[in-house]
């Protein structure tokens, strides 16, 4: 089978390249007398995995490697995913051996450093959302709704009483639905109004003593600021409710907004997203979470705190509601963001999200006489339009997006919010430059044209890509989830 | 320093486009009262500045690289190869997100189908997820998938006290809300293994699930055949937390009927880190497999009919199935699934099994060497692996500290933390990173502790 075409790479799984008897890395030989191993019982007697050289696996994974679209190699407006440029510093001092050969468990007086960079990075994460006490636990966006939504939970029982909903507005994204769930709550939905904030009238009638809480996202996934945001705050702690706030948004909100000055009781930040930790093909990240001051009792153990000039670990919370996950969350991934916030500093944070802000509105009103706005007001880190315009001649927002794959740009995301028809949500970040964003913008006002006088070239793209589009549906009725010998193509 | 490209001019002209005069113009939407608060934070820095300050910081903290090391207990130092981490810095794999978009995303789908597929071939299991956060996350979504496969007409978990606490511990926190009943199973005195008669006698047609750990927390390996046959016998489903570097000598979790098989995968070649970011291995039965949490990538063809990777069964997931997903999960640990499956490929079925013997033979050898002195004996009867007990004459706390402080050298873990019972129990490790003359070394400073008798050879 060939690898190559042309300098296209055709790559055979791993599997495919194994040979019989073929050794890969080496290990050193035993130093110490061997023991009787246990008995035959307990062994296995074939490990099925690959036989391959060390040559084999490096040109295997950078050929795969060169199948992919990514942040280093072009514009990818991917919305909600907030996908700036990673600063190779960050991974440069991630990868330091202080900070990279770490046990876990090794005694508090040997990492001092680094429950130093932890126990600093809670307090800049504290400031910025004016909310004073973090957890750096959750490992994800949704690992720190899970760890909020079971701290609102957490609160009801302090107070002796169990409560059985939870209000989510409909333009959320899954995970908050799916989290509340977890939590066994049930899931009210609240209406968006033609203005794009949350419907006032909606959400005070669905408020009852049976409400545990609010799950918001502010900017919401519309990329609006919620102008009633202090007005809905009042509303459900007038049922002694608490509100989570979804911080995959706050690229718009460092310097602009605190949430604490907001109202909100809790919020989790994705490093991965505000603070330039890499996507790494869809993780890892970490999902800092940070609370009201009366609410740090709740915390997950342990949280790193400090007495005299000693960091230590302290476990002895005892209202916590325990691990969200085994040792101290992402460690090495905090590494970067924090790396990025001390470059940054006061002033380049508040440049970041006043420039994403910038950008995103800087497309919105380039755009907007060709695409639909279904909100017409400026926006804050992203804009959301509609493909509506163009579906009516048969061109789907997908198909919107697979054409701008054929001009180097990776399409915004497309599977939500839920209540925009055919949304194009298009989140450009503020590390790219204006000569990106003007390309960017040429190519869909030229895709715009093309669905009108050419919708058959936007319908079948991409044209120029290692494969073309993939048969989902094939690939969901008869799911083929592992490679196989028999199966062997 | 700042990541914002844009010249004054350029900035000038974009406000003009968008038709206002400043940029604080684009946030007129926000409650004045609030607007533009000041934030308490130092100025920034370069990158020359920032370099300084994080390796001042870096050398604050002793590394495992520079001290011998007998620590495990859920996170293992291991070698990397030198291909591994020039592989994954690949901004090609390192700066892209979930693959969305399969026809410019096959570098990191097919990946992800070889993950699937290397981690059903450690565990023999049918199929496998591509990444939970951790081992942990991965058993307590475990748990809770093993309650909806009984369409949660059972609640009741039983879980052995050998696993891992805070693997416990997360299970706990993942059940809070869920009306689930957590059975602790105590484990055997004499084997450190689960006590098979506190199982049957815990075992009903409420259970849904047993959960243990293999190896388990005490190095001890389990007798999967007798338990996934007592748990089977009710109804209810065998869940295995398991050891993917132990899995290269021992029969794997699916050979004795488990249903979910789970792991932790750190050993697989990734750095310790201070504890993250690791990455959860998932592997069920296919008949399970729309209850399984997380993404998974499936093989199709393209228009021209090319064999190509896309995400698939996306009903599961919380961005199609939202409140009914079968969990709420959506970035993961791709690129450390990545980095598992160079490694995987890199070591291969000879390699692994190698690295699995190296193990094997220098944590007997320790514990060989260890036993000999008087008043160190092993905890527990019956095989082990990497790691194991021993019964020491001095709290291990205070040997910790002694070795440390006198020689150096890292020790193991001190059981007492989280098993009150197990005073003067003392966890140890050993890995291919640990030579010979280490493991002498600490037999011999052990020895040498104030009040220790000397090595009788
Ligand atoms: C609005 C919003 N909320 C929550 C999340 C979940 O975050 P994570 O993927 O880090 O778990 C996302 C992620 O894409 C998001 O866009």
């Amino acid at each position: 089978m060939p690898n190559t075409y042309g300098f296209v790479p055709r790559e055979p799984l791993i599997f495919e390249h194994s040979v019989p008897g073929r050794r890969g890395v080496e290990l050193p030989p035993l130093d110490v007398p061997e023991a009787e191993l246990p008995p035959e019982e307990y062994l296995r007697d074939e490990l099925p995995l690959p036989e391959v050289s060390e040559t084999d696996v490096v040109r295997h994974f950078t050929r795969l490697s060169q199948l992919n679209f990514a942040v280093d190699i072009g514009f990818y407006p991917l919305g909600s995913c907030t996908m700036k440029y990673n600063p190779k510093v960050n991974d440069a001092i991630a990868n330091l051996a202080g900070f990279l050969h770490l046990h876990p468990y090794q005694d508090e007086t040997t990492v001092q450093g680094i429950l130093r960079l932890m126990y600093e990075l809670q307090a800049w994460l504290g400031e910025i959302a004016g909310l004073p006490a973090v957890t750096l636990q959750p490992s994800a966006g949704a690992h720190g709704e899970l760890t909020g939504v079971l701290i609102i939970h957490a609160y009801h029982t302090s107070k002796g009483r169990r409560r059985h909903v939870i209000l989510v507005p409909d333009s959320a994204h899954g995970t908050n639905p799916a989290t509340v769930a977890m939590v066994g709550y049930r899931t009210v939905s609240i209406p968006t109004g033609a203005d794009g904030n949350m419907d006032l009238d909606a959400l005070k009638a669905a408020l009852n003593e049976d409400v545990a809480g609010l799950m918001i996202t502010n900017p919401s996934t519309l990329g609006l600021f919620e102008e009633h945001i202090l007005e809905v705050a009042e509303a459900i702690h007038s049922v002694d409710g608490l509100i989570y706030m979804d911080g995959a948004n706050m690229n718009a909100m460092v310097g602009v907004a605190k949430p604490g000055d907001l109202g909100m009781d809790i919020l989790h930040y994705n490093l991965h997203k505000t603070f330039s930790v890499p996507h790494g093909g869809g993780g890892p990240g970490a999902g800092a979470t940070a609370v009201r001051a009366d609410l740090a009792r709740f915390l997950p153990v342990p949280v790193v705190a400090k007495e005299g000039d000693r960091y230590y670990l302290d476990y002895d919370r005892p209202e916590s509601i325990g691990r969200v996950r085994a040792f101290y969350g992402n460690v090495n991934n905090m590494v970067r963001g924090y790396v990025y916030m001390r470059m940054l500093g006061r002033e380049g944070l508040e440049d970041m999200s006043r420039t994403a802000v910038l950008n995103a509105n800087y497309i919105r009103v380039q755009l907007q006489d060709l695409y639909d706005l279904p909100y017409d007001r400026i926006c804050k880190h992203e804009v959301v339009f509609s493909g509506k315009r163009q579906a009516k001649k048969g061109v789907r927002t997908l198909d919107i997006a697979k054409r701008l794959i054929d001009f180097g740009i990776h399409p915004p995301t497309i599977y939500f919010p839920l209540i925009v028809e055919e949304a194009l949500m298009i989140e450009p970040t503020e590390t790219e430059s204006k000569a990106t964003l003007d390309h960017f913008i040429a190519v869909m006002r030229r895709i715009a044209e093309e669905a009108e006088i050419d919708p058959d070239t936007v319908r079948s793209a991409p044209h120029v890509t290692p494969v073309r589009r993939l048969d989902e549906a094939r690939a969901a009725r008869r799911p083929v989830l592992r490679w196989t010998p028999e199966g062997a193509s | 320093m700042r990541y914002t490209p844009h010249t004054e001019a350029e900035r000038q002209a974009m406000l003009k486009a968008i038709g206002v005069e400043r940029i604080e113009d684009l946030f007129a939407d926000i409650p004045a009262q609030v607007r533009f608060p000041s934030l308490d934070l130092p100025e920034g820095m370069s990158e020359l500045e920032a370099q300084r300050l994080f390796a001042a910081l870096a050398a604050e903290n002793a590394t495992v690289a520079t001290h011998p090391c007998f620590l495990g207990a859920g996170a293992y130092y291991h070698f990397t190869p030198a291909l591994l981490t020039h592989l994954l810095f690949r901004g090609e794999f390192y700066t892209a997100y979930t693959p969305y978009q399969p026809e410019i995303s096959q570098g990191t789908l097919q990946v992800i189908f070889e993950f699937q597929t290397l981690v059903c071939q450690l565990t023999g299991m049918d199929v496998a997820n591509a990444s939970m956060y951790d081992g942990s996350t991965a058993l307590a979504e475990a748990a809770l998938m093993a309650v909806r496969l009984t369409r949660s007409r059972r609640t009741r978990l039983l879980i052995s006290e050998a696993v891992h606490p805070e693997y416990r511990d997360v299970v706990a926190t993942y059940s809070q809300g869920m009306d689930i009943e957590l059975v602790p199973i105590p484990f055997d005195r004499r084997n450190g293994t689960t006590d098979v008669e506190a199982v049957r006698a815990a075992l009903n047609e409420h259970t849904a699930a047993l959960i243990v750990q293999y190896p388990n927390f005490f190095g001890q390996i389990e007798p999967l055949g007798q338990l996934g046959e007592l748990i089977h016998g009710v109804g209810g489903h065998f869940v295995v937390s398991a050891d993917p570097v132990a899995l290269g000598l021992l029969k794997p979790p699916g050979d004795f009927g488990a249903d979910i098989v789970t792991a932790e995968g750190q050993s697989l070649g990734i750095p310790l880190m201070y504890g993250g970011p690791y990455v959860g291995l998932f592997a069920t039965r296919m008949k399970h497999v729309r209850q399984m949490p997380g993404r998974v990538a499936g093989q199709t063809v393209d228009i021209e009919g090319r064999r190509g990777f896309v995400l698939t069964l996306q009903a599961r997931e919380q961005h199609i199935r939202r409140e009914k997903a079968t969990s709420n999960i959506c970035t993961n640990e791709a690129l450390i699934a990545t980095a598992v499956t160079i490694y995987l490929s890199a070591v291969g079925r000879h390699g692994l099994r190698q690295v699995a013997n190296l193990c094997y033979h220098k944590a007997h050898y320790l514990a060989q060497r260890l036993t000999a002195l008087d008043g160190y004996e092993l905890a527990f009867e019956g095989p082990f692996v990497r790691e194991f007990a021993v019964r020491t004459p001095v709290p291990p706390a205070e040997l910790n500290r002694y070795l440390w402080e006198t020689h150096g050298i890292i020790g193991g873990y001190d059981l007492e933390r989280a098993y009150p019972e197990l005073k003067n129990h003392w966890l140890l490790t050993a890995t291919e990173m640990n030579a010979r003359a280490d493991i002498d070394r600490l037999v011999e400073a052990v020895a040498g502790y104030p009040g220790s008798p000397a090595p009788s050879r």
